[in-house]
């Protein structure tokens, strides 16, 4: 499984555009590039657009929940963006969406890539 | 902290090596498969097995890719626990080898060739989605996976509703939205479920019972139909394969195996619309059946632990299915516990239904306790507290506890006498009318001392007719079970109102409506709490099959469509429900015993016939009224049953303080006259006396008239 991360800045905050699989597998190298993006939106937000993920696993969701509750620590919220039909129903029937946001589509170039595991 | 700062644990490095893992000794608890740092805290219990080997799958393969024995040292007492680091816990799947003695006359059936599941697996794969063929040639069925508890609830409050002001709603969760026209996203699921909140709300019920929701295996009944061939599916769900697992099959995401979290969120939305949740248990029996079915889990890992055996090593059959759980045994009776705790603490449940209930106060030789530990350790744990706990009081052994169940001032019971004393005095069976006092009162005679609300009053359950059968039908017709009609009950205490089955006879139908009506009229203004089931309160029939345990089809789904055709029923239960929630008197606690509160002049209940005042407890009457007057006389609801072919003038008690009767409910008025919300109830226009209607039941609050 991959998953890679793009950031780029707007003028709302980070933006990190993700595309591969979030399971147990890469969720842990997730979190370690997402949490410190959270320093840089205090005060703003940190959008993760999910336009280019195919899946979304059980510990994925958890993953973007910790996003979530460590973004309440650090003052900054968190925004979803791109969510596919399916990947929607899912978050909202297991009940994470409850806990989010969601941002219209973001598109502008990316600024840094790197990919995860 | 933050949450890449992991605690340095010293355990949470390997001491062992087995094969290409790093192990250690584990926790012996807690029992099942724990995420502990660095990996996975494997803990089974056997007393018998002198080895065990945790088994190890990549997700979805039939061949494991790992075997390991536990070492000796690795074993607390009964409990074998091992940590295995370095596991992908969302991608793997998990089972024992239990080597040991097969010994059957001693109760022993090892059997090392089988992989066993875990009883305490939270989550379980094989039967992902709903009714997709099983692969047979796979020799490990029902797997075992790595469960997390870890959902955040946010600021769910389970409701805790007094046990008395509860409204029931009995529902299957597949047959709730599966039928086409339920109209919701995923039919059939919890998800599904989820979108009639606003449905259960409206109607006015505050608890949903669902029928069985551990993994069970639609696949496991032989039978097929006897017209069409398809085979007939396990729709029920009595046979649980696992107590700790939801049914993958009710949820959306079960395929993803997300179907923890889908019912989790079912229950925080049900208790956000002020609804709680009870499930119905089934520990009297497992899915393994006797000595020729299946085995699963529990035989394999210590036969002579879990189950009732003979002398000779056979299986007790108690619970009519094959093997009875030896439920008293101390072991046993903790993994009970355990299980439901883990409903409560981890789930948010409200509270449980035990199926065949009595079973679970015989000891491990069948005889019946005094004072089952079991049902003790239940009333009294602390995580069980506020937990209801309703007992099904009797078992197919022939143990029948209504009234005697043992209840430490916590258990209520299904109160099968209820049923049985109201249908025959709808149904016009004479001599009824004492009994009939009884029940609606709360049945005193069985529950002095515990209170109204031991008594879970019902009229339909899933077992038997619904409410259109129960008035549709004089017997059973059960041929599509592939049984020749040979299953389900006998004594309905039914009656078809002139025709069997369906017919364009108006007159019939309308008798029909009337005597649905009058059933819900009854059972909502009897003492004791009510239990509806889900689509009787729009006309759901079963077309007179009364056990449709293996009917995953049109005979068990509800129809919404039904909510319009039958808009009446709908409507009348509705104002039912809201009348009752709006007369505290209807659901007081304790029994009612006719006297008089001091300051009063009214009795807390009282009986009356055509003479206000003097009841016809004779053989021949079909007709009783009884009257609930709160302490202080300030609400008094007068509701007269008239089972009688013929109408009866009734002249009514006079109401102190100024006080007037008004009409809520008479069933031999259709549409909107037939039931009026509180608060608007007309007037009588005769204040002293009403005409009942040939079998009809009439409703009366007696209030002061609103200012107009």
């Amino acid at each position: 499984m991959t998953l890679d991360l793009k950031t780029r800045n707007s003028r709302k905050g980070t933006v990190a555009e993700l595309s591969g699989e979030i399971d147990s597998a890469t969720s842990t190298g997730l979190l370690d590039q997402l949490l410190p993006l959270l320093g840089e939106a205090k005060g703003k937000s940190l959008v993760i657009d999910l336009g280019k993920v195919e899946y979304v696993s059980s510990a994925g969701l958890r993953t973007l929940l910790v996003v979530y509750r460590e973004a309440q620590r650090a003052s900054a919220t968190v925004r979803l963006t791109g969510l596919s039909e399916e990947l929607r129903f899912v978050m909202s029937v297991t009940g994470f969406l409850d806990f989010f946001e969601e941002s219209g589509t973001v598109s502008e170039p990316s600024t840094v890539s790197r990919a995860l595991r | 902290m933050s949450a890449t700062e992991a605690v340095h644990r010293i355990d949470s490095y390997p001491t062992h090596r087995i094969g290409d893992f790093g192990v250690r000794a584990g926790r012996p608890f807690p029992l099942g498969a724990t995420l502990v740092p660095g990996g996975v805290n494997f803990a089974v219990y056997s007393d018998q097995a002198t080895a065990m080997t945790l088994v190890l799958f990549k997700r979805g393969e039939v061949e494991p890719y790992a075997e390991l024995e536990y070492p000796e040292e690795f074993r607390t007492g009964s409990i074998f626990s091992m940590t295995v680091f370095g596991l992908d816990h969302e991608n793997i799947e998990y089972g024992y080898r239990a080597d040991g003695p097969f010994d059957p006359a001693r109760g022993h059936r090892f059997d090392p060739r089988k992989v066993l599941s875990d009883p305490y697996a939270r989550i379980i794969a094989g039967r992902d989605v709903w009714g997709k063929a099983p692969d047979r040639s796979d020799p490990y069925q029902y797997r075992a996976r790595i469960g997390l508890d870890d959902f955040d609830w946010g600021g769910d409050t389970p409701p805790r509703i007094p046990t008395e002001d509860l409204v029931v709603y009995e529902a299957h969760v597949r047959g709730f939205t599966r039928h086409p026209s339920s109209g919701v996203a995923a039919p059939g699921t919890f998800a599904g479920l989820r979108e009639k909140i606003p449905y259960l709300k409206e109607l006015g019920v505050n608890c949903v019972e669902l029928m069985p929701i551990f993994e069970f295996d639609e696949w496991d009944n032989p039978n097929s139909h006897p017209e069409t061939g398809q085979p007939l599916l396990d729709y029920w769900g009595y046979n649980t394969v696992a107590y700790m697992a939801p049914k993958a099959g009710y949820a959306a995401t079960g395929r993803w195996g997300m179907q923890a979290d889908e019912f989790r969120t079912l229950v925080k939305d049900l208790h956000a619309a002020g609804i709680e949740v009870i499930l119905d248990v089934v520990f009297n029996h497992t899915a393994e059946g006797n000595e020729q079915g299946p085995t699963i889990s529990f035989r394999g890992l210590d036969n002579a632990t879990y189950y009732m055996l003979t002398g000779e090593g056979y299986y007790y059959n108690f619970s009519g299915t094959g093997n009875t759980v030896n439920c008293n045994h101390p072991v046993v009776r903790e993994f009970v516990l355990n299980c439901l705790r883990h409903w409560v603490a981890d789930f948010h449940v409200d509270g449980f239904r035990f199926d065949l209930a009595a079973i679970l106060g015989r000891a491990e030789d069948g005889t019946p306790l005094a004072n089952p530990p079991l049902l003790e350790l239940l009333a009294f744990d602390p995580v069980l507290r506020n937990a209801k706990l309703i007992a099904e009081a009797w078992d197919a052994g022939g143990l029948y506890e209504v009234g005697n169940f043992p209840a430490y001032g916590r258990w209520a019971e299904w109160n099968g006498k209820y049923r049985d004393t109201v249908r025959r005095f709808l149904k016009g069976d004479s001599g009824m009318v004492p009994e009939l006092a009884t029940r609606i009162a709360g049945s005193p005679d069985l529950y002095a001392g515990r209170g109204t609300h031991a008594s879970i009053n019902f009229l339909t359950a899933h077992d038997g007719f619904t409410l259109a059968d129960l008035v549709s039908y004089n017997d059973k017709h059960n041929e599509a079970n592939a049984e020749h009609n040979g299953d389900g009950a006998n004594d309905n205490n039914s009656w078809n109102c002139g025709a069997e089955g369906p017919t364009d006879d108006p007159g019939v139908n309308a008798l029909r409506l009337r005597q649905a009506k009058n059933a819900l009229a009854i059972l909502l203004t009897s003492q004791g709490v009510p239990m509806l089931l889900a689509g009787d309160e729009f006309g759901r029939t079963q077309q007179g099959n009364n056990n449709t345990y293996c009917q995953d089809n049109e005979l068990s789904w509800l129809d919404w469509d039904m909510t319009e055709r039958n808009a009446e029923l709908l409507e009348f239960t509705r104002q039912l429900i809201a009348l009752r929630a709006a007369h505290p008197v209807l659901r007081v606690p304790e029994h009612p015993y006719g006297d008089v509160p001091e300051g009063d002049v009214m009795p807390d209940i009282s009986w009356h016939g055509e003479w206000a005042w003097q009841p016809d407890w004779s053989e021949y009457s079909r007709l009783l009224a009884v009257m609930r007057t709160s302490v202080g006389d300030s609400d008094c609801v007068y509701t007269a049953m008239n089972a009688h072919w013929d109408a009866h003038d009734l002249e009514l008690p006079q109401l102190p303080g100024g006080r007037v009767w008004h009409l809520a409910v008479d069933t031999s008025l259709t549409g909107p006259q037939g039931a009026h919300a509180p608060g608007s109830e007309p007037v009588l226009e005769n204040p002293g006396s009403y005409l009942a209607g040939p079998r009809s039941v009439v409703v009366l609050v007696g209030r002061v008239p609103n200012e107009s």
